[in-house]
This record gives C-alpha cells, sequence and structure tokens, in this order.
C-alpha cells in the first residue's frame, strides 16, 4: 500500500507538470489552429536562459524572473509573429510542419551554444522529506503539486471570472463574432501565447531539478503533454489538467506494475484507445468535422 | 502542370537520369553512401506522399514501416535468404500492418489520426528495441549482406548504389502508373472531396485503406534497401524523428507534386551535408531554411513553380485575348 501512496504521489506531481504543457498547448490550438510540435522543447529552453543569467552572475530569483520574461518574448511574442502569423492562413499542416524544423532549430542552438552535455538545476523548493499520513513525501513533489495548482487555479480564475478571460474565450470560440461585439481578437491571441510561454517557462522552472537540463529532454515532455491533451480533451482547459494527472500517474503505475521496458507503450495504448473510442477526450466536447 | 515542350521535358529527365548514372562514377565512399541514402529516402517519401499528398491522410509513421522494412530484410539476409524474398515479405508485412493503420483513418481525421500513427510509431518502435530475440534489441544486427543481382556483386558502395537507383527507377515508374491509373484518381477524390467522392459511387471505406497500405509498402521497400545499405541496423533510426523528418521532406518538396518527395529528400539528405562546413550549425541552418521556405511558400518548393507557371499561362492567356480582342475591333 505505501508503495502505491507514493507512486500516486510521484505521479500527481509530473502529471500536474503534464498539465501545464498541455494546457498551453490547447489554448494555443482553441486561438489559432496552431499544433505546436516545439512545445517540448518550449518547456527545455527556459531553464537554459535561467542557468544563461546566472552563469552571467544574477542571483536565482532574479535569474527565474529574467527567463520568464525572456521565454514569453522569444516564445510567446517572437513565436507568434515570426512563424504563426505568417503561416496561419495557409492551415494547419504547413505550421505543424513549421513547428518541427524549430524544435529542431532549438534543440541544436541549445546543443550548439550552451552544452550537449546535462546541467544540474537548483530546486525552488528545498530537499528532504515530509510525513503525511505516516508516509514520508518528498517536499519537491509537495512544492511541484502545489505551483502548478497555483498557476491552474489563477488561470481557470483568468478565463472564468475576467472581462479579459470572456473575450479570450469568445475569441477562441467565434472570432468573427467576437470581431463584431468589439472583442480585439489579435489582442487575446497573442494574450494566448504569452499565457503558453509564462505556463512552460514555469514547467520548465519545475521539472529541470528532477530531471536535469538537457537539450533533448523536451522531446518525452512534448509527446506527453499531446498525449494528455488529447486524452483530456483537445478543446478544454480542465480536459488538459485531468489529462496530464492521468498521464503522469498511468505512467508511474506501468512503470512499476506493467515493465519498465514497456512503461512508454501504456500512455500510447490509451491514446489510441480514446481517440478511437471517445474522439472528443474524456472531458472534451465533440468539434464538427473531427469524425 | 509544367508546360515546356514535351521533347524538352523528356531530354531534361534524360539528362537528370544519366547524370545520375554517370557523375558518381568517381565519387568516393561517403559521397556514394549518401546518395544511396537519398534514393532509399525518395522512395520512403513517395509512400508518404500518397497517402498523405494524393490521398490526404496524414500518416506520422512512415518511418516505422521503413523500421520494419529494414528489420524484415535485416533477420531474412542473415538468415540466408536473398534480398529480393526478403524486401517481397518486407513489402507483404507492411501493406498488411499500413492496412490496419487505415482503420482509424476511417474514424477519425487530421490531427486526430496524426497523433493515433505518432502513437502506433512509438510503439513499433518499442517493438524493436525490446523483443531482443527478433531484432537483437538495442545492440541491433549487424553483418547484414548485400545482395548479388544477376551473379554481380554488390558489395562494394558503386555497384549498391545502382541497385538504389534501379529500386528507385522502379518505384517511380510504379508511382507513376498509380497516380495516373483510376485509382490515382480515385485517390484525389478523396483528398479533395470525400462526401462528393462517396455519392459518385467509390468505395471511400477501401480507398483509405488503400491509400494507408500501399504508402506503407513503398516504406517497407525503403526499409529493405536501408538495412543492406548500413549493414548495421538498430532501433535508434527508426524512432519518431525519422517518420517527423520524411513527413517535412514530403511538405518541403511539395505535398501531391509527382517530384516532391525527390526535391524534398535531397534538401533533408543532402542540405545537411552541403552545410557541413559550417560545422556545429548545420542543422541549425537546416531547420531556419525549412521554416523560411514554408512560411514564403507553404506548399513546398515545386509549388513556387506550380504558381509562377500558372501566372506566366494566365498572363499569356489574357495576352492573347486582348489580342483577340483589339484584332475584333479592327475588323468592326
Amino acid at each position: 500500500m505505501s508503495n502505491l501512496f507514493d507512486l500516486l504521489v510521484a505521479g500527481l506531481a509530473t502529471g500536474a507538470i503534464y498539465a501545464l504543457v498541455a494546457v498551453g498547448f490547447t489554448l494555443l490550438w482553441q486561438t489559432s489552429q496552431t499544433i505546436n510540435f516545439a512545445q517540448g522543447e518550449f518547456v527545455m529552453l527556459p531553464a537554459f536562459l535561467m542557468l544563461a543569467a546566472m552563469h552571467a552572475g544574477a542571483p536565482f530569483w532574479l535569474a527565474i524572473i529574467l527567463g520568464i520574461l525572456l521565454s514569453m518574448i522569444l516564445l510567446g511574442l517572437g513565436f507568434k509573429l515570426l512563424l504563426v502569423d505568417p503561416m496561419m492562413r495557409h492551415g494547419v499542416l504547413p505550421l505543424a510542419i513549421a513547428t518541427m524544423a524549430l524544435a529542431i532549430g532549438l534543440k541544436e542552438a541549445v546543443k550548439q551554444f550552451f552544452s550537449a552535455e546535462a546541467s544540474p538545476f537548483p530546486s525552488i523548493v528545498p530537499t528532504g522529506d515530509i510525513s503525511i499520513l505516516g508516509h514520508a513525501v518528498s517536499l519537491q513533489s509537495i512544492g511541484v503539486l502545489v505551483v502548478a495548482i497555483v498557476a491552474v487555479f489563477g488561470l481557470t480564475a483568468l478565463l472564468n471570472r475576467t472581462s479579459l478571460g470572456h473575450q479570450m474565450q469568445a475569441a477562441a470560440q467565434n472570432p468573427t463574432v467576437a470581431r463584431i461585439i468589439g472583442v480585439p481578437v489579435e489582442r487575446m491571441i497573442l494574450l494566448t501565447f504569452l499565457i503558453n510561454a509564462f505556463l512552460v517557462a514555469l514547467a520548465s522552472l519545475l521539472i529541470t531539478p528532477i530531471y536535469l537540463a538537457k537539450f533533448s529532454s523536451g522531446e518525452v515532455l512534448g509527446q506527453a503533454a499531446f498525449i494528455a491533451a488529447i486524452v483530456g480533451g483537445f478543446n478544454q482547459v480542465r480536459g488538459a489538467i485531468a489529462g496530464g494527472l492521468l498521464i503522469g500517474v498511468l505512467d508511474n503505475l506501468a512503470a512499476a506494475y506493467v515493465s519498465t521496458q514497456y512503461r512508454a507503450a501504456v500512455p500510447m495504448i490509451f491514446l489510441i484507445a480514446v481517440i478511437l473510442f471517445r474522439p472528443q477526450g474524456l472531458l472534451g466536447r465533440a468539434e464538427e468535422r473531427t469524425v | 502542370m509544367i508546360s515546356f515542350g514535351k521533347p524538352l521535358k523528356i531530354a531534361l529527365g534524360l539528362i537528370v537520369i544519366a547524370g545520375l548514372i554517370i557523375v558518381p562514377m568517381n565519387f568516393n565512399r561517403y559521397g556514394l553512401f549518401i546518395l544511396s541514402q537519398w534514393a532509399v529516402m525518395t522512395i520512403a517519401a513517395m509512400g508518404l506522399n500518397l497517402t498523405l499528398g494524393y490521398a490526404g491522410q496524414v500518416s506520422l509513421a512512415q518511418g516505422a514501416f521503413v523500421g520494419i522494412g529494414a528489420y524484415a530484410a535485416a533477420v531474412m539476409t542473415t538468415h540466408g535468404w536473398p534480398l529480393p524474398a526478403a524486401i517481397v515479405v518486407a513489402i507483404v508485412l507492411s501493406f498488411a500492418v499500413g492496412w490496419v493503420l487505415g482503420y482509424p483513418a476511417l474514424r477519425v481525421q487530421h490531427h486526430y489520426l496524426a497523433f493515433v500513427t505518432l502513437a502506433f510509431s512509438t510503439l513499433a518502435f518499442l517493438v524493436f528495441r525490446n523483443e531482443s530475440w527478433l531484432t537483437g534489441g538495442i545492440y541491433g544486427i549487424s553483418n547484414i549482406p548485400r545482395p548479388h543481382i544477376f551473379g554481380f556483386a554488390t558489395n562494394k558502395p558503386l555497384p549498391f548504389y545502382y541497385v538504389c537507383l534501379g529500386s528507385l527507377a522502379i518505384v517511380s515508374l510504379a508511382v507513376w502508373w498509380l497516380i495516373r491509373s483510376p485509382w490515382g484518381r480515385a485517390f484525389m477524390a478523396l483528398r479533395e472531396n470525400p462526401l462528393r467522392a462517396q455519392s459518385l459511387g467509390i468505395d471511400t471505406r477501401r480507398y483509405t485503406l488503400m491509400a494507408f497500405a500501399i504508402g506503407s509498402a513503398l516504406g517497407g521497400i525503403a526499409g529493405g534497401l536501408y538495412a543492406p545499405l548500413t549493414q548495421y541496423i538498430d532501433p535508434v533510426p527508426f524512432n519518431l524523428s525519422l517518420s517527423l523528418d520524411l513527413l517535412m521532406m514530403v511538405i518541403v518538396g511539395g505535398a501531391g507534386f509527382y517530384f516532391g518527395p525527390f526535391l524534398g529528400a535531397m534538401i533533408a539528405v543532402l542540405l545537411p551535408e552541403w552545410l557541413r562546413f559550417t560545422e556545429g550549425y548545420y542543422l541549425m541552418l537546416y531547420a531556419v531554411a525549412v521554416m523560411l521556405l514554408l512560411i514564403w511558400s507553404p506548399t513546398g518548393i515545386l509549388g513556387i513553380l506550380d504558381r509562377y507557371l500558372a501566372e506566366r499561362r494566365t498572363k499569356a492567356a489574357s495576352a492573347l485575348r486582348a489580342v483577340a480582342k483589339s484584332r475584333l475591333e479592327t475588323v468592326q
């Protein structure tokens, strides 16, 4: 039993990070039909920006702020203006291919300008264990869960409770009508790109202390985020959250109970089953023309 | 599509073919390896172009079929079977698996289909890596022999390059015939308007499955040549990034254009080699080049040519019309 409890906690912690990445992924899809194949690399990059700031002599807290700001400029504003805007009107596929090229470019740039080796990354949560219900739980897992939950609640509150959030939803659901009733659709789309950049930078800050900073670490993360987004529902923020947590837990349980060799197969088979039997996702609404 | 005179087109084709046969004769080992790789990747990309470019079904699993073909060829030839027999098995195997993979396409489309095939690609990689009784696991299969064709040994790089080139020629002719046959037209109908295709009596179900199966079979052929080309295979080259690379080749060359895969494979295989003088920067420059190209022309390189020719044709047509109009006016 204690083993199962530990696995659940660890699974929820990684799942919470997947959820952050998956939420950004679905936001981009909803507002601009962007399937971002570079989303995993978007998580890899901010850690290196923070490391670079620290190498330049900045203290850790300042490096975090600089890293998040720089990611919002590069991965939010830059990504939208330089790649998405010129390609959006040409349909989904060319843009998706362009993001694949972007993923290669980001990986190679980090490898070339920083290092091909894995670098350690300081944790924002102190290491050590605390006792919950007689179980030793690592502070890192708790910290990751708390930060991710706060971020997700903040985002849902922004989307559902504020006028800005309602405008964003309107821009995503029906841009034409939104424009008629005076919503600045372009600005709302830009805002979702900035939010995505903020979320991936946060995910980077949380996951890098666990898996180290490496140029290739985005590949696995990106795939996990895709799967989480689809399993939960491509067109729903809360679907992406549920999908992220589910995939995190499933992945950890599969590693313990199925086999380490085929642990990666379990989320894939689950994904295929969900797409075939419930393509709108576990929590999603049916979209027109998906089936 | 291309409005040069027919004799000019034939002459151009002959020059390119002659160039591909004669020029590599004094290439070194590595140059021949790269050119052979181009031929092999072109075959795989042509398969994906059938599935994606002509029939409009997104697949992120072409790399997995190259893997299936490569393992079939490696396992059989190291057990003493001749390569042609192994390639036939590779074709049958990838055709069958491709057919099965086509079933999700009957239910879901576009990005959903892309993710099903992506998941399949990862599953295939796990099987290559973990079933070590068959595939040698992470240690792979080494000492894959190169075939004897009509009694000629093709162990040296140049003869084996000709094997790859010859296979490319056969596949190209077969695909040329296929897209001009009623089947090819049915594939295009499937891409352009599946509903109308169905109402015209085309069995869209069967043609969707066929598009997947034939495209995958070409991936299998490419794999069957890849194994004796490298003479050593392990799971790593057949992971998801090969599928993504092949997809990039098709889109960059021009999806739905017959010559698209030739150009796309050339850019994906040769451009990084040409950029090698930039040392560590070459893949970065390659990525930037692909993005710039897609921003400029989302329909790929042949899309640029196609647009240019269409424009010229419109101009020529309107010039003719103007002349005809002025003549009409002078008569009156």
